[in-house]
């Protein structure tokens, strides 16, 4: 099979087999997820795809009661908020996504930095405007 | 490394703007057009507009608020200026912090000896969903607004990092607010120009007006703290933490220092510059500090050759509130953690040691995206030169800062003005 190329579009198509994959470059040997086309330290494009566990842990977080057009669109609202947050994976980088399994009525007492939270992954919108979308779990 | 400087001086002359606030009828021409009138009658000696040989206008959007990109020569040509070199920038909320910077360049160069500055938004024509889908369009479309993010979601990410480093508490960006509109206030220009107290009342009043129980508060933080009269919007950021949707255009008119005398006797010298970009939230280091910002003022002070503490006089950029937190220690004011005691004990009101945004800022004054960098700019003219009326920061104030923020802080200008008389 041949390599897909390291970018936006195949970091979507892995979520849509539901694996959260990362590059790494084997020049310098820096990990990226999301994926890079070259590495921002050697410059080289000499990638290898990796796939993370999915493990890691919020670093900042927000509970969203205003939200954009496409998070309406998925049924959210002032009475239906979400939380949205910044993960550090255990191999390193960190990724913005959508937290679940939480009772968000009190922000405060519900989340904390440092909770521990494993990737899952979210299916929104049907026939060719389906598209899986990153989001974690409270482990 | 050696600073790299300009290789001749660039002096603000004049500064207009418009109100700030919501003017359906009017376009962002009409509006720029206020502020060079404005700007015009600001210039002590006066001056031909012929005289002007470059314009640079920052604006963020008007291409999806209004259906109008390309927006420089029609700006020229609503001020009667063509066919001098027309440029608009984009830089997000940065955009006209980076048209002054570009102007200062052009003249810094020897191509102009003197240019006009824009800034320009026109937001209020779209409904609030629209407009704030537009301002997304500024964070990172392909990884954070995916995961549900907004622009009060991006710094709500960055008050509960600051929070859980710093025992922050929501009750410190309150407290930003509450003196912002305190500040406000006093400035007719602001699109909020009212204190807390008198945004109770009027609640509590037209609810007596309409029959409904009215609602009581012991004081402006209990308001502020009432769910239903200051609700979340991306927690911990409630509505009164967030800068508001706002129309507003600015003009400045920058010359060689050299021929600064021919038009005022009060010039303020540019003597600091600089500016800084930034990864996305998720890529960050640290997300209690923003590098761009750090780096834009580390250039902006040793341009200057002065230090955090000799500015006398600052705007920063509140887009909400935790953004002035973080500005303040930034600029290098306070300690990494210290500002959020500095705001409690209200040592940066505008009668207090540090005086922050005694325009009121972006939360009170308003935040016309692209006209809001420029803006600063008119308040910093008006302080130093002691013609600010009844906001008038006391003292000699010879050193002035703007601090000016684009998107999520991956972009920051810092200028530094100086009066030498």
């Amino acid at each position: 099979m041949s390599e897909l190329p390291f970018n936006s579009a195949s970091y979507y198509h892995y979520l849509s087999e539901h694996k959260l994959m990362g590059c790494r470059n084997r020049t310098s040997g820096k990990f990226y997820l999301p994926p890079r086309p070259i590495c921002t330290t050697s410059y080289s494009n000499d990638m290898d795809w990796e796939q993370v566990s999915g493990k890691g842990e919020i670093i900042a977080f927000t509970v969203i009661t205003v939200a954009p057009t496409h998070m309406i669109e998925a049924g959210y609202s002032r009475d239906n908020p979400y939380c949205a947050a910044i993960v550090r994976l255990q191999e390193g980088p960190a990724i913005s996504a959508q937290i679940l399994g939480i009772d968000l009525s009190m922000p405060e007492e519900a989340i904390k930095i440092g909770t521990p939270v494993q990737a899952t992954f979210i299916e929104r919108g049907e026939g060719p405007a389906k598209r899986t979308y990153l989001a974690f779990e409270v482990v | 490394m050696a600073v790299k400087k300009l290789k001749r001086g660039v002096a603000l002359v004049g500064a207009g703007m418009t109100s700030f606030g919501t003017f359906p009828g009017l376009n962002t021409r009409d509006l720029f057009v206020q502020a060079f009138q404005e700007m015009r009658a600001s210039v002590d000696k006066g001056f031909d507009p012929k005289d002007i040989e470059a314009l640079v206008i920052g604006n963020y959007s008007s291409t999806m608020f209004e259906g109008q990109n390309f927006m420089g020569p029609y700006v020229a040509d609503a001020v009667g200026l063509t066919p001098i070199p027309a440029s608009r920038v984009e830089c997000a909320c940065a955009s006209s912090g980076l048209a002054l910077r570009q102007a200062i360049m052009t003249i810094g160069s020897g191509l102009a000896d003197v240019v006009l500055v824009g800034g320009l938004e026109k937001e209020s024509d779209l409904p609030i969903a629209r407009v704030t889908d537009v301002l997304a369009t500024a964070s990172d479309s392909v990884y954070e607004n995916p995961a549900g993010f907004t622009f009060p979601g991006l710094y709500a990410l960055l008050a509960t990092a600051y929070m859980h480093r710093y025992g922050a508490t929501p009750e410190t960006f309150m407290k930003i607010a509450i003196k912002n509109h305190e500040n406000g206030v006093l400035n007719p220009k602001a699109q909020f120009g009212a204190r807390i107290a008198d945004i109770m009342a009027s609640k509590q009043k037209s609810a007596a007006k309409r029959g409904k129980p009215v609602p009581q508060w012991d004081s402006e933080l209990d308001f502020l703290k009432d769910d239903q009269a200051n609700p979340a919007i991306a927690w911990p950021m409630r509505l009164f933490d967030c800068s508001p949707v706002s129309d507003g255009a600015v003009a400045l008119l920058l010359v060689a220092e050299e021929i600064a005398s021919s038009f005022t006797d009060k010039p303020l010298h540019i003597i600091g510059y600089g500016q800084g970009s930034d990864v996305p939230t998720y890529e960050r280091e640290s997300l209690t500090s923003i590098k761009a910002a750090r780096v834009a003022a580390e250039q902006a002070y040793a341009t200057a050759g002065v230090k955090p503490q000799d500015i006398k006089v600052c705007e920063v950029h509140d887009c909400f509130t935790i953004a002035e937190l973080i500005a303040i220690e930034d600029l290098g004011f306070f300690k990494p953690g210290e500002g959020h005691k500095a705001i409690a004990e209200g040592l940066t009101s505008r009668l207090g040691p540090r005086p922050i945004n005694s325009s009121g800022g972006l939360k009170s004054k308003g935040h016309p995206v692209g006209a809001t960098g420029a803006g600063q700019v008119v308040e910093v003219f008006k302080q130093m030169r002691g013609e600010a009326g009844p906001r008038q920061v006391p003292g000699d104030l010879n050193l002035g800062l703007t601090h000016n923020l684009g998107g999520s802080g991956m972009a920051a200008i810092v200028h530094i003005f100086e009066r030498r008389q």
